[in-house]
């Protein structure tokens, strides 16, 4: 029998780096997955100042905005003789009309909250900015859905409105009495614009972190190099936060 | 529904405002505005429920 003697040294492969991929899918990917790793973009836990009412109202804006848009999906689908002559109808009319007083009412105090601890403080001001032109853009797909209803009350509500935006010089191109305009506002080009804004605002939110209150922001500001979690706040590489 | 809201309160009149120098509003508008701002006060004021539970924790050397 043979003796066996140690294996042959085996000389490692020099590294090899990667040539820079000129995709832009690549490049997107990347920069993506830099931006929002998976544990950021869907964490499992929050910091512990999250534990409260103010900051529900987010989430309950979304989960209103669901309903908008699901029920105004089957609005849509059906048209208004179903709308206004059916029971089903009036009660996915009503259920329309009120989810969209709910997403006003809670975006307002979720307004009201965010704007009280000051929400655009750490380079969070896209944050801000993003949820500011989410409201002002609701308000116009709220508008235009009044006056789509096709009853007296949207006939009512259209020719008050026409004033006022006459008078600022966009009745030209947004006309309120004209139905088949203002319902491709209402249920097109205001609803993506909606979307895509609270999308990019719910994505802003999971990069930059949830804003820690005024005093736990203060404390990690001046300790010198602040523990992970140790004030309730956890870092991004934990992935706790929202 | 409609029938029984509708005897409960009587929409068949003109709007019912508040008017304080500029300010004009409708009835509906102020009662929504009051309960957004009693809504605001009770989310700042009420605890969240297993709030304390997680903060002991968290002090304890627990997970945040």
């Amino acid at each position: 029998m043979s003796s066996v003697g140690a294996p042959p040294p085996v000389t490692p492969a020099p590294p090899v780096t990667p040539a820079p991929s000129k995709s832009w899918t690549v490049k997107v990917r990347e920069k993506g997955v830099e931006a929002l790793p998976p544990e950021r973009l869907l964490p499992d836990g929050q910091p512990t100042y999250v534990a409260s009412w103010i900051y529900v109202f987010g989430v309950a804006s979304i989960a209103s905005l669901v309903v908008i848009i699901g029920s105004g999906s089957i609005l849509a689908l059906k048209g208004p003789a179903w709308w206004h002559y059916t029971s089903l109808g009036l009660f996915f009319n009503s259920i329309h009309m009120w989810s969209v007083e709910l997403f006003f009412f809670v975006m307002v105090v979720h307004l009201w909250g965010k704007y009280w601890m000051a929400a655009w403080r750490g380079g969070r001001g896209r944050v801000w900015v993003t949820g500011a032109i989410t409201f002002l853009i609701a308000v116009p797909a709220a508008l235009t859905g009044y006056v789509s209803q096709q009853n007296f009350d949207a006939q009512w509500i259209s020719t008050q409105a026409k004033d006022g935006l006459n008078s600022v010089g966009v009745g030209a191109f947004f006309n309120v009495t004209n139905f088949g305009q203002m319902y491709s506002w209402h249920i097109l080009l205001l609803p993506i614009a909606v979307v895509v804004l609270v999308s990019a605002h719910v994505l802003l939110v999971r990069n930059n972190g949830v804003v820690p209150p005024f005093e736990l922001d203060e404390k990690l500001a001046g300790a010198p190099a602040a523990s992970p979690g140790g004030d309730g706040s956890a870092p991004a590489s934990t992935g706790a936060q929202s | 529904m409609g029938s029984v809201m509708g005897a409960i309160i009587n929409l068949n009149n003109p709007a019912h405002t508040v008017d304080w120098h500029f300010i004009h509003l409708s009835v509906a508008n102020v009662v929504v505005i009051v309960l957004m701002l009693i809504v605001f006060l009770l989310a700042i004021l009420l605890p969240f429920p297993g709030a304390a539970e997680r903060e002991a924790a968290r002090r304890s050397g627990g997970a945040s």
